[in-house]
């Protein structure tokens, strides 16, 4: 009675780790990530025969690849989400000094696979991209980071954390990958705002997003090109984009059926990149709409189990997570039905893609884990309202 | 806000006198002033995550929003069976006046093939050569069995074409559907229409874009889908246009002219009602430029627009107008016509002496250099370079064709004194046709600045007052007699009360050095009715020669009129216009009182 009053940790000496976990997770979000992950297999089987083809393996060689890649990636999952968030925070600052470490060693060492940029180390059977991994670890950082700003006497975490994500964003935006880059930003952006960025700041954050826009399409030609190609309104029909419009309406709401789409044909990122095209040609907006909310459930669940977690660095980085989670999937489909610029952004969880896929499957897992049901003194809260 | 202090001191002091420890105190204080940072963070955190919900979900919203809406549009790419359809109305119409259909699109198709679809490539080859004689079978051969996996065959098919080889059965030989540019009337109106021909093209449509004429100059306008289907309203008269070119071709050859070129002009709107130059094309099938020779001797040449030549004695009548204009001169005042003018080295003589002096009325009808020279002399170069600038002899002319704004008059380098009498008679300064006419046309209408359109008005012009009424009465005046009992007797036409005047100039050699004696521009400028002119009627000769005679004749007044007259008489009807009939004639006819 005492401990239920005033909230104090109900110590479950030696109670069993499965169970425990079982109990306290968000059963509801990994059921969602789950069911992410059987659709991308779903849209596997359909998107990837054509490059599968072209590269002269056996139509379903990649779907195969992307059943080990996502066997490996829920494992890395269910053992993240098994963790408590100071383990998570402890492993997290480590594996960020290895793979920003991999990530200053990409222009010696790694490959741009003739796409003209460095962003992948080839290892032979498989190649790993290190921006990947980089964001579920420079989300704890920073949370780690930021919540040590709110502790008394605490470091100036926020100033730290700052500097951190300019470093980071230099370097890849040097790669370059602006994708990435941008995700960094939005990611310590949110987490920023949540952890009480005052609403000037904010304001002008988002007016110095213009002019750093300009410099970006004035410097760079990579960037300069995707945003003229958005900006001319007529589709033209040969491009990735206009693929991907014609496979959306000749979808319609059902689909043109199963492995009946064409755009998969033409369209050279169909697993990746434009995965919701070829959802969308065969399956209808239905599925779409099904995708939507699965990513919706997942991020809008996250939000709403964080809100009330009073712990800020659990909060931060659960917060930071899951909107890189959301905008991520965001960005890809906003860009196929052209709400946004061409952005090279995998569909979390969908798209083909070994890296992308176990480090997806680490971030859900930080985020199952950091959204795990804790005691967080309701009661406490309960009291004060009424005293109030 | 008011904080406890971490350490307070009274409670600190307290604490020691009754020997606690007073570090629990300072520990306690700080987990109270923890706890209530971490309320205040999370309550602010609760806020801003609950927004940071509303925008995610209203962003996957939109994108769901959008998705729907894209999947249930239409799709926008052209289709093979939609693409006829859409390019039909592409490019508009071109109507003459009266709404007769001067150019239009015709649905074909072109051929093209891909040769690794083919089943028999010798057989298709070979029956290809068949129905296109211009293709050669080994050459269609080589083509077929070579590496390309697409060739144009034929840009253009007739249905029987078409049909032919569809009956040749094979999957390899596709056709694609082309709007092409029909010009339904052949040759008439050539040279105003221009042509149109392919830009760019692919397998399902080709966009057709003007190559000449209106076609060009209005080629934004035709191809404009704002416009949808409303035809290009010309203000040339199909009807009059096919009787000028035909009475214009006849009277060509009769002369033995190599080339010859008519305009007619409404003298109050200023509408070209036909405009003709001979030889002419197929705007169907429009020739290739020229490559070697005179390009002013090509059929694709518009010698009334294009075609600057020295217009002789028809300048006169502007010499004429405007000194009486100013007041120097009346039509009877006296001019010294005693000859030749010596100026300088520069001899100036008449076609006959006509004596020490003659009326202006005279000198006009004579058509004396002489005479026109000394009244040039007392208006001087100023006020006739002045005189024929606001009757547009110093700019090319406006008229809606791409052609007409290369054809800037050529003007004496420097206007000499010498200069303003040549000039005063036609002979250095070279303009087109159409400029004559709206030089004319100023005369016609009482005076007002014409200047000439392809297009249809319904209304005056009103330009800006060049000469008095009376001067122009005065001039047309003249005109008639110069038709009457002058060098232009032969343009008499019953019933339409002819006005002009004759002009005939030799050539000037090609390279320089002076004028051939056997080759000349003769040209006959009129108006027609002369008491009251509608219309200006421009006709000119190149190089005609008239040999029904003991000998050559080669003036306008035998060349040019003749035609005109011929012309007027035909197309005068065609226009609606009456003969006046003097009563007198009408023997036999009592006319009584209703």
């Amino acid at each position: 009675m005492t401990e239920m009053v005033y909230g104090s940790l109900p110590v479950r000496g030696g109670e069993p780790v499965l169970p425990k976990w079982w109990r306290t997770l968000d059963k509801w979000t990994m059921s969602a990530i789950l069911m992410l992950f059987g659709i991308g297999i779903l849209l596997g089987l359909a998107a990837s025969p054509p490059l599968a083809e072209k590269n002269g393996f056996q139509p379903f060689h990649y779907v195969q690849k992307q059943a080990v890649f996502g066997t490996m990636a829920l494992v890395a999952m269910l053992i993240t989400s098994m963790m408590s968030p100071q383990l998570v925070r402890r492993l997290s600052v480590l594996g960020f000094v290895a793979v920003f470490i991999a990530l200053l060693g990409l222009p010696f060492f790694g490959t741009d696979f003739g796409k003209g940029a460095m962003r992948w180390y080839s290892l032979g059977f498989a190649s790993v991209q290190p921006s990947e991994f980089l964001k579920p670890v420079f989300v704890v950082v920073c949370a780690w980071l930021m919540a040590a700003n709110e502790e008394i006497n605490g470091p100036p975490g926020r100033l730290w954390s700052f500097m951190l994500m300019i470093t980071v964003v230099l370097i890849l935006a040097l790669q370059p990958d602006f994708g990435q880059a941008c995700l960094i930003l939005f990611g310590w952006g949110v987490m920023y705002f949540v952890s009480g960025a005052p609403m000037v700041l904010i304001g002008g954050i988002i007016l110095a997003l213009f002019p750093a826009a300009q410099f970006a399409y004035s410097n760079s030609e990579h960037f300069a090109r995707r945003i003229d190609g958005f900006l001319d309104r007529t589709v033209d029909p040969t491009t990735q984009i206009g693929y991907a419009t014609n496979a959306i309406r000749e979808g319609g709401l059902f689909g043109v059926g199963v492995g009946e789409g064409q755009v998969k044909w033409s369209l050279p990122d169909a697993h990746t990149d434009f995965i919701i095209a070829v959802a969308a040609e065969e399956y209808g907006v239905i599925l779409v709409w099904a995708i939507i909310f699965l990513y919706a459930l997942i991020v809008l669940r996250s939000f709403f189990r964080l809100m009330r977690e009073r712990d800020p660095f659990t909060r931060l980085a659960g917060t930071g997570l899951a909107a890189i989670f959301g905008v991520q999937a965001f960005v890809n489909m906003g860009v196929a039905v052209r709400l946004l610029p061409s952005k090279g952004m995998t569909l979390p969880f969908v798209s083909y893609g070994g890296s992308s896929l176990i480090a997806g499957g680490i971030a859900v897992g930080m985020l199952l884990a950091f959204t795990r049901s804790r005691p967080q003194g309701q009661i406490e809260d309960i009291l004060r309202g009424r005293t109030r | 806000m008011i904080r406890t202090p971490l350490r307070p001191l009274a409670r600190i002091l307290k604490a020691r006198d009754t020997g606690e420890n007073p570090d629990t105190i300072e520990r306690e204080n700080i987990r109270q002033r923890h706890e209530e940072m971490r309320d205040k963070s999370r309550a602010r955190a609760e806020g801003r995550l609950l927004l940071m919900c509303v925008m995610f979900l209203g962003a996957f919203i939109v994108i769901g929003a959008q998705m729907t809406i894209l999947a249930n549009s239409e799709a926008q790419e052209p289709r093979a069976s939609a693409a006829g359809a859409r390019i039909v109305a592409q490019r508009a119409d071109i109507v003459d006046r009266k709404g007769r259909i001067l150019a239009t699109n015709l649905e074909t198709h072109s051929l093209y093939a891909q040769p690794h679809h083919m089943i028999d490539k010798e057989r298709v080859a070979r029956e290809l050569a068949e129905i296109f004689p211009d293709l050669k079978e080994e050459r269609l051969v080589k083509d077929f069995t070579g590496k390309r996996k697409f060739i144009w065959i034929k840009k253009k098919l007739s249905p029987e074409q078409k049909q032919a080889v569809h009956d040749i059965g094979d999957p390899g030989l596709l056709f694609g559907p082309r709007e092409m540019r029909l010009y339904p009337n052949g040759t008439i109106a050539a040279h105003i229409l221009g042509g149109a021909s392919f830009g760019k093209e692919d397998v399902r449509a080709a966009e057709v874009i003007g190559v000449a004429g209106v076609e060009k100059y209005f080629d934004d306008v035709l191809r404009d889908p704002a416009n949808g289907d409303k035809a290009l309203t010309l203000s040339l008269d199909l009807t009059v246009q096919a009787a000028a070119e035909r009475v214009l071709y006849g009277g060509m050859r009769l002369m033995n002219a190599k080339g010859a070129t008519s305009v007619l002009l409404d003298v109050h709107t200023g509408e070209v009602i036909s405009m003709v130059s001979l030889p002419d094309f197929d705007p169907n099938d429009r020739p290739r430029p020229p490559t070697e020779g005179n390009p002013s001797d090509s059929p694709l040449f518009n010698r009334a627009v294009q075609g600057l030549y020295e217009l002789g004695s028809t300048f006169k009548i502007f010499t004429a107008a405007q000194a009486m204009d100013l007041g120097l001169a009346n039509a009877s005042t006296m001019i010294n016509t005693a000859g030749p003018l010596q100026w300088g080295k520069f001899r100036i003589r008449d076609f006959r002496n006509y004596g020490a002096q003659l009326s202006l009325t005279k000198v006009i009808v004579k058509s004396s250099n002489i005479g026109t020279a000394r009244l040039a002399q007392i208006i001087g170069a100023e006020r006739q370079q002045d005189f024929l600038r606001d009757l547009g002899f110093f700019e090319p002319t406006s008229v809606e064709l791409v052609e007409a704004s290369g054809a800037k008059p050529l003007l004496p380098p420097r206007w000499s004194e010498l200069s303003t009498m040549t000039v005063s008679y036609g002979h250095g300064l070279s303009a087109s046709p159409l400029h004559l006419a709206a030089g004319y046309a100023a005369i016609a209408n009482g005076g007002k600045r014409v200047v000439p359109t392809l297009l249809r008005r319904s209304t005056p012009q009103n330009g800006p007052r060049v000469m008095s009424e009376s001067a122009a009465r005065e001039a047309r005046s003249m005109l008639r007699q110069v038709v009457t009992d002058g060098t232009a007797s032969l343009g008499e036409v019953p019933g339409y009360a002819v006005g002009g005047k004759t002009g005939t100039a030799d050539k000037p050699k090609e390279r320089g050095g002076g004028y051939y004696d056997d080759k000349v521009i003769a040209t006959f400028a009129s108006m027609f009715p002369a008491h009251d002119p509608k219309y200006v009627l421009i006709v000119t000769l190149d190089e005609p020669v008239e040999t029904s005679g003991p000998e050559p004749r080669r003036t306008a007044g035998w060349t040019a009129v003749p035609v005109a007259a011929e012309m007027i008489g035909r197309i005068a009807p065609l226009l609606g216009m009456r003969p006046d009939v003097e009563p007198g004639q009408l023997a036999g006819i009592t006319l009584t009182a209703h």
